[in-house]
């Protein structure tokens, strides 16, 4: 599993060197290829088609797989836009007769869609800052020459294999009110009280704090459940970046007198930040997936201080049957996620590096 | 792993009382990764008197000792667990399957233009599945059984008289419908995972057996898929928990209760009205079971692949 995650971020940087690489071979190629099958009839035949005799070549492998993928991916976006444009609900199928933003200035007008909205845009920052942060504090600590290095990074990562269903079920023992063990270790040390003070919304009266049901505390505890998950795939991420700076780096640092705070702070950390836009990006995306999570803790009524627009959209289409307005959310969602991976891959696109 | 300078190593070790803390840091790291997971088990072997009365990290005690649960759980969920690698591991072998040739085309013959392939593949990775969920319900429950319909009852229309009805409620059916979602939609990760692996293969071997007349399709056949056997373990692995551990899809595109998945069966169990946390723990280890091992079992072997370069 370790393996895999480490080789999905390499992929990452694997793929900068990809279209550099890829235009030089196309070039050695041709000239290679040119000049030793020049004589060849199937060099005749090359030159005479109107399209690259590679693309032909290769289309077998790759276009039926991209064109399967690309129907449920692509297609089936396109699909859903058309959808979000006309009036379609209830049970039946879809009509696809008047065309119209009307969805669209429904949702601008629905103020659970902008709770979820806010609520979605909280948890994707706050989580993926957070979650960078922990990874990056716990990829350090692992790269200190420990022993048992691949042990605690085991542990560590092991959240990550689960299902959402698997862990919202067991952080949903974690904050139960009366019996869970956040709470009842609060009360060993007498702090309860002390945080039901605090917290406790206004107008409600309660002895013992209710981490999922509060408005102040429900979103924040699923952010804190995500970070718990998913901080060990940042770990990973960071451990590579730091593996590949030079020790040199380490070094002078050490020879300028630095302490191993400052040595960090202005040597080593500055140098992870294509590890950390890689794994942000990778991060806010589970974020906007973490659907699964709040659907198997609260169903899809977690209450509007839980609701992100992954809910709301199912609420919307699949228990109201409003399709068109569901997938008007849908396609809010699915330009939220461009706006996360466009700069990205775009970025890495223009530096020749995909 | 990278062996820093001797003396750099030495200077971190000569600071004993750092060590021991970073130490207490790492065990606190496992404690706090774990506790979630320790706490379920324990619970899970617990009476309800018992789960109610113990420190939820405690062990049960002679007198609160249950296997109850674990077999409440069990039954409730063993069907769904069938369910899921009926569904999970065709799906898994149908995506890495695709997703090495899609990567061996986009790799090792290069043509113009290839870029935006690779980048709308890539995209594909990310997109919210929120975005497809509407027409997904739309082409599995009414455009592809109509589809099918009309072409089975005008090919064999002097046998089924015309009347002929997709069994859209068959359980098995709605398991592949499932499947075959999954696999398109792990198409582009596991192309990513093959073509990064791809890009490392050395272009010689290939070029020479190009010159030697080898087609496209022997070259795969002969050079390119023995080499992928590693990653196809990566890929394999990777994919089926992915496929394992997802709930939405399934939340669509099953509806007969005899096919639900396992995890469809483990959030029905915890967001019962009833909670007991001996059972749902126990839903919730036995569901992650089969990712557990793989986790655990395939985690060493990369490990020692890892220590061997």
């Amino acid at each position: 599993m370790r393996e895999i995650l480490s080789r999905l971020l390499a992929t990452g940087g694997r793929l900068r060197s990809a279209v550099s690489r890829d235009e030089s071979d196309g070039d050695q190629l041709a000239t290679d290829g040119g000049a030793t099958v020049k004589t060849s009839r199937t060099d005749s035949l090359r030159n005479s088609l109107p399209v690259e005799w590679e693309l032909i070549e290769s289309a077998p492998f790759w276009l039926p797989p991209v064109l399967f993928a690309g129907f449920f991916v692509y297609g089936a976006i396109a699909w859903n836009f058309l959808l979000s444009l006309t009036d379609y609900n209830g049970l039946g199928g879809a009509q696809y007769e008047t065309f119209d933003f009307s969805m669209y200035s429904r949702m601008l007008n629905d103020g659970a869609f902008w709770q979820a909205a806010q609520n979605t845009v909280v948890l994707l920052v706050v989580f993926t800052v957070l979650c960078l942060a922990l990874g990056l504090f716990v990829a350090i600590l692992i790269d200190q020459q420990i022993r048992f290095e691949n042990t605690f990074r085991t542990i560590y990562l092991l959240p990550m294999s689960l299902s959402f269903v698997v862990t919202a079920t067991m952080w949903a023992w974690v904050y139960n009110a009366r019996n869970g063990v956040l709470n009842q270790l609060l009360r060993v040390f007498n702090l309860e009280g002390v945080i039901v003070g605090l917290l406790r919304p206004a107008g409600v009266n309660a002895e013992v704090i209710q981490w999922l049901s509060w408005n102040t505390t429900a979103l924040a505890a699923v952010i804190f459940a995500l970070i718990w998950q998913f901080s060990g795939y940042a770990m990973v991420v960071f451990l590579a970046g730091l593996r590949a700076i030079p020790t040199e780096h380490y070094e002078a640092a050490r020879v300028d007198g630095a302490s191993t705070v400052r040595m960090y702070a202005r040597v080593i950390i500055p140098q992870l930040r294509a590890s950390a836009v890689s794994a942000s990006v990778v991060l806010m995306v589970f974020a906007l997936k973490a659907f699964d999570f709040i659907y198997a803790l609260r169903g899809s009524q977690p209450g509007a201080n839980m609701d992100i627009l992954a809910t709301m959209m199912y609420r919307v289409a699949f228990d109201s049957l409003q399709w068109a307005y569901g997938s008007a959310v849908a396609i809010v969602l699915f330009a939220l996620a461009l706006l996360v991976i466009g700069p990205y891959l775009y970025s890495e696109y223009r530096r020749g590096e995909l | 792993m990278s062996i820093r300078d001797g003396d750099f190593i030495d200077e971190l070790r000569s600071t004993e009382n750092s060590r021991i803390g970073l130490y207490v840091l790492l065990l606190a790291g496992i404690v706090f990764y774990l506790f979630p997971v320790e706490t379920a088990v324990m619970t899970m072997f617990k009476t309800e008197s018992a789960f109610a009365r113990t420190l939820p990290f405690a062990p049960p005690g002679a007198d609160g000792f249950t296997l109850e649960a674990l077999s409440t759980a069990w039954n409730t969920l063993r069907p769904g667990l069938l369910n899921s690698l009926l569904m999970a591991i065709p799906a898994t072998i149908m995506s890495a399957l695709l997703g090495s040739l899609t990567a061996y085309g986009l790799t090792t013959i290069s043509w113009r233009g290839q870029v935006g392939v690779v980048v709308l593949i890539i995209a594909g990775i990310f997109i919210p599945y929120q975005a497809v969920l509407v027409p997904l319900a739309q082409f599995w429950f009414q455009v592809f059984p109509g589809l099918v319909e009309g072409f089975v009852n005008t090919l064999f229309g002097f046998i089924t008289g015309g009347s002929w009805q997709y069994p859209s409620r068959n359980g098995y059916v709605q398991l592949l419908q499932l499947s075959v979602t999954h696999a398109a939609y792990g198409i582009p990760i596991c192309t990513l995972l093959f073509r990064s692996y791809y890009q490392s293969i050395s272009e010689e071997m290939i070029e020479a057996a190009r010159l030697d007349g080898a087609s496209a399709f022997s070259i795969y056949r002969n050079i390119i898929l023995p080499l992928s056997l590693p990653m196809f373990a990566v890929t394999l692995i990777y994919q089926f928990t992915q496929v394992y551990n997802d709930l939405l899809f399934a939340l669509v595109l099953i509806n007969e209760p005899a096919s639900q998945v396992a995890t469809q069966r483990l959030a029905a169990l915890t967001g019962g009205v009833i909670q007991s946390f001996n059972t749902t723990m126990a839903g919730a280890i036995v569901a992650a079971l089969p990712t557990l091992l793989v986790y655990i079992v395939f985690g060493e072997q990369f490990a020692k692949g890892v220590a061997g370069e």
